[in-house]
């Protein structure tokens, strides 16, 4: 076992892992952040999206130790400071941009890292960068809106009902 | 996964020394490694990790060429060389999805020689020079066959030198599920000559279509390419095209390639 120190949604975390821990299995077995999912293990689906460093990253497909020193941020941290939910998240609610909700921390991270490169997408631009989410209800028309809509745009023409 | 031991070196000479150990292996971005190791195809005892050497990072214009270190990632790439080599950087940034291009490597795409990979058709399209810790390779003489490439055990590559074209295009038809190319054309136009690569279609991987290399350099313009006619013989079938319908497709892409560049 080899010590692991990094930062999560702010605060500076250490854990011992394995050689082949992978950085879920950190999150979610070692610090208990269990909203980050595993979905395919395979970095098809992107349920397991997290931020690294400010990029949007499969974290079924990094080793912890190669992470050392990073800065991770997680669905756990992107609530408000109060706990209210953030306004991609409210979006996410407000437009039923989920159904099981199995994809939706990897859906909400991908698309925050989206707005944070491009602040006003366009419709193709959103699907083009969730390209690597799945989601298997197939609830995507509502997912891209709701990622419009925390844009700040106007949504009502987008994705024909 | 089996376990082992993971160094992530500062240096060239301490990863090629780590490289040294018995059952060691290199990893990049992962995203081919790690899916092996998971089936448990691959079980190294040590994996040394490639991203945390500065001058294995980052893309600088050398002269005529690009000079970009392995272990830069897809994303760095579809950003970087934008302005200087767009069709290199419109093919990093159509790799797989952005949680891929923020890890993935040119480095780790050209060690592995996926046949379906797009960097192993740019760095042949391009004429480009793999630069190892111990000697410099030319493109032409760096793809061996399906996932075999002419470096040596514990060779790494530093860098990749690509020369830039006059003008440059890439088109794959993408496999949906993986994102791979089903068969993907990249063609570059330099005053010498074109030089066009096939990625995706060859059962030894990716290959330059000679035919259009000539008619192309004859006449620029993806109507040269209308009377030629590619031969399905050595090319893969499966269950998503035959040897026959990706011969179609070496045709179709590289028009569009043409046409994009």
């Amino acid at each position: 076992m080899t010590k692991v120190t990094m930062t999560v949604n702010g605060t500076a975390v250490s854990g011992e892992v394995e050689g082949r821990t992978l950085l879920v299995q950190f999150l979610r077995e070692g610090l208990g952040l269990t909203g980050t999912h595993v979905g395919c293990d395979t970095s098809q689906c992107g349920a397991c999206v997290v931020h690294v460093d400010g990029k949007a990253v499969k974290s079924c497909t990094a080793f912890a130790l190669d992470l050392e020193g990073a800065s991770v941020r997680t669905i756990e941290g992107m609530a408000n400071a109060d706990g209210t939910l953030g306004t991609l998240q409210q979006a996410f609610q407000d437009h039923h941009g989920l159904q099981c909700g199995f994809c939706t921390p990897g859906m909400v991270m991908t698309s925050a890292a989206l707005l944070a490169e491009n602040p006003k997408p366009t419709e193709a631009e959103v699907r083009d960068y969730l390209e690597g989410n799945i989601c298997r209800c197939t609830g995507y028309h509502n997912i891209v809106k709701a990622v419009l809509a925390a844009s700040g745009q106007d949504v009502s023409a987008v994705a024909a009902e | 996964m089996h376990n082992f031991e993971f160094v992530k070196p500062s240096t060239i000479a301490e990863a090629v020394k780590a490289l040294a150990r018995e059952d060691a292996q290199a990893l990049a971005g992962g995203h081919t490694l790690m899916p092996t190791m998971k089936q448990r195809l691959a079980a190294p005892a040590v994996l040394v990790s490639l991203t945390g050497i500065p001058e294995m990072r980052g893309v600088c214009r050398n002269g005529d060429a690009l000079e970009i270190g392995a272990a830069t990632t897809h994303a760095e790439v579809a950003r970087e060389a934008a302005a200087v080599y767009p069709a290199l950087a419109s093919l990093a940034g159509g790799i797989g999805d952005p949680a891929v291009r923020n890890r993935g490597t040119v480095g780790g795409s050209l060690a592995n020689n996926d046949p379906a990979a797009c960097y192993p058709a740019a760095a042949l399209g391009s004429g480009a020079t793999i630069v190892t810790n111990t000697r410099e390779i030319a493109a032409d003489d760096f793809f061996q066959g399906l996932f075999s490439t002419a470096l040596d055990a514990g060779e790494i590559i530093i860098s990749v030198r690509f020369p830039i074209p006059e003008r440059g295009g890439y088109a794959k038809f993408e496999q949906p599920a993986s994102r791979f190319a089903l068969t993907g054309a990249f063609v570059a136009k330099f005053g010498s000559g074109v030089r066009v690569a096939i990625t995706g279609a060859g059962e030894d991987g990716v290959f330059r279509w000679s035919e259009a290399e000539k008619a192309l350099s004859a006449t620029y313009a993806a109507g040269a390419l209308a009377s030629l006619t590619v031969s399905p013989d050595g090319l893969m079938g499966d269950l998503h095209g035959t040897p026959a319908y990706r011969a179609n497709l070496v045709k179709v892409m590289t028009a569009r390639a043409v046409r994009a560049s």
